[in-house]
């Protein structure tokens, strides 16, 4: 059976002032499953995730998701479209007026009418998924960056989106966490049944847990395909990322 | 050449600056006519806003009355009408030094807190995030200050207006001699009810000024901490210019006709 797309890029550039960060840039969002994005630092892995969740426009190109085109979409509009996604940040981007718990609940008790013990409960369920626990009363500036990340990621996935972008979730944790992580993002998109896009520079996780994955380049996807075509591929550019050598096509 | 572009580029630039204050006017409106409050967030507001601004608006408009006082006083003995000075230092509290002087201070101590406060959120995705989530940064954040602001301001001018008056009489009595009935009776023959009114309405006016370019320069942050650094100075700037301005064409129109 074809796979359905969920959402896609197409013909997307963007440039911030001269410095032109995605050129042309197609990919496809397989509904159902996980796409993971790989590519160097400052590739602009974040700008993509960023320009799925409508956060910013790009300067040409088109961003579909679920049958809508985010571009000249108004504010307003887009607001209400978000509900259905949410974006773990690279660094968690916690409101720190708020404590953890209120941070993880504030999806919930704005968009929801769900009393205040369900959504303790839910949050601190959120929160166990990720191995956090007897945070919820502490503030974003009490934790390190690692909890941080989890609690970010509890936030995004608090009110069970469709789709869920995870902005490097396992980037800077240690290797237990990393798999409880990776297996909280695989159980989800199973138990949701949603759609899941993961940007990592985790070989290990990104073969465990990736339908698809998707490699930036200079600006545009150099290869696409699904995980066991990607591992195996012949692309020497992919090859030189899987093997992390420093010689090859891709200068250092 | 050069001159010509650059002008060019300064006329858009303030053209950008003003299309972005009238749509973040616009949502706040939005916000507030579909009754979107949050209302604990604003009592929260108010309290800070009010509680923490009301000693320095208290002293410097203390000082302030009792500075007129002395200055009107002096001259008002020397040609016998001692009894107007009680209507000299009422009618300039009332209609402007009270509204105008709270006003630069809260834009100062809460103008620039605001910036900084929503440019460091900013700097940090965490208005990206709220964003993210389907939250509207205007509701969320512009709306309770704004409200928060437009109440507490008038109310904090109501005490400015008055500790500004027993100074002055006070300065009166002592160093002029005038007694606090006469300084009282010239008072209230100088200032009318309506007169309170009108320099209400301008601080009111002054604390959407406030919170509106506050929180614009706050949510147009560029650049990390410098960036903030410079939101919060051009916050207080930009505000304490408009109150100004705004001031004199307050004056004029409801107080110049007559
Ligand atoms: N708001 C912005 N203004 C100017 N340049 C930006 C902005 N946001 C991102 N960039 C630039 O875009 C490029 C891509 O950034 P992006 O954050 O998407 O990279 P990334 O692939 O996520 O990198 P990393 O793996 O380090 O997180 C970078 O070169 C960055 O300098
Ligand atoms: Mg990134």
């Amino acid at each position: 059976m074809e796979p359905t797309i969920y959402a896609s890029l197409e013909d997307v550039t963007l440039s911030f002032g001269e410095n032109v960060i995605l050129k042309k840039c197609n990919l496809k969002i397989v509904r159902g499953a996980i796409t993971c994005i790989v590519g160097l630092s400052g590739a602009g892995k974040s700008t993509i995730l960023r320009l799925l969740d409508g956060l910013i426009e790009p300067s040409s190109g088109h961003v579909y998701v679920d049958g809508h085109d985010l571009c000249h979409t108004p504010e307003r509009k887009l607001v209400e479209l978000r509900q259905k996604t949410s974006l773990a940040f690279q660094f968690a981007a916690l409101l720190d007026s708020l404590t953890i718990g209120e941070n993880v609940g504030l999806p919930l008790r704005e968009h929801t009418a769900l009393s205040d013990e369900k959504i303790r409960h839910i949050v601190d369920d959120a929160l166990e998924s990720v191995g956090l626990r007897h945070i919820y009363d502490s503030l974003p500036n009490e934790l390190s960056g690692g909890m941080l990340k989890r609690a970010g990621f509890a936030r995004a996935i608090v009110t069970r989106p469709e789709l869920v972008l995870y902005d490097e979730p396992t980037t800077g944790l240690d290797p237990i966490v990393t798999n409880l992580i990776t297996d909280t993002i695989i159980r989800l998109r199973q138990k949701l049944d949603g759609t899941a896009v993961v940007i990592s520079h985790d070989l290990h996780s990104i073969f465990r847990m990736a339908d698809y994955v998707a490699m930036l380049f200079e600006g545009a996807i150099i290869a696409y395909g699904p995980r066991e075509e990607i591992r195996t591929s012949s692309n020497p550019f992919v090859q030189q990322f899987l093997t992390g050598n420093e010689v090859g096509p891709i200068p250092v | 050449m050069r001159i010509l572009e650059r002008f060019g580029e300064q006329t858009i630039a303030f053209l950008e600056y003003l299309g972005g204050i009238i749509t973040l006017i616009g949502e706040s409106i939005r916000s507030l006519v579909h009754a979107q409050i949050r209302y604990a967030e604003t009592f929260v507001q108010c309290y800070e806003l009010g509680i923490g601004s009301l000693l320095i608006v208290l002293l410097t408009s203390l000082f302030t009355g009792m500075v007129i006082s002395l200055e009107s006083a002096q001259q008002a003995v020397q040609y016998g009408i001692g009894s107007l000075v009680g209507g000299a230092v009422t009618y300039t509290s009332v209609r402007e030094l009270g509204p105008m002087l709270t006003a630069v201070v809260v834009a100062g101590r809460v103008g620039s807190a605001i910036a900084a406060e929503i440019g460091s959120m900013v700097v940090t995705e965490q208005i990206d995030a709220l964003r993210s989530m389907g939250l509207s940064p205007v509701r969320f954040l512009v709306v309770p200050r704004l409200l928060a602001l437009a109440i507490m301001l008038p109310l904090l001018t109501i005490f400015a207006d008055i500790i500004s008056i027993v100074g002055g009489m006070w300065i009166a009595q002592a160093y002029a001699h005038i007694n606090p009935a006469s300084f009282i009776s010239s008072a209230r023959q100088a200032v009318g009810f309506d007169d309170v009114v009108k320099g209400l309405l301008k601080s009111f006016i002054f604390a959407c000024i406030i919170a509106f370019v506050g929180c614009y320069q706050g949510l147009s942050t560029r650049g990390g901490a410098a960036g903030v650094g410079r939101a919060t100075t051009s916050a207080v700037v930009i505000s304490i210019i408009l109150i100004f301005g705004t001031n004199f064409i307050m004056s004029y129109f409801l107080f110049g006709g007559h």
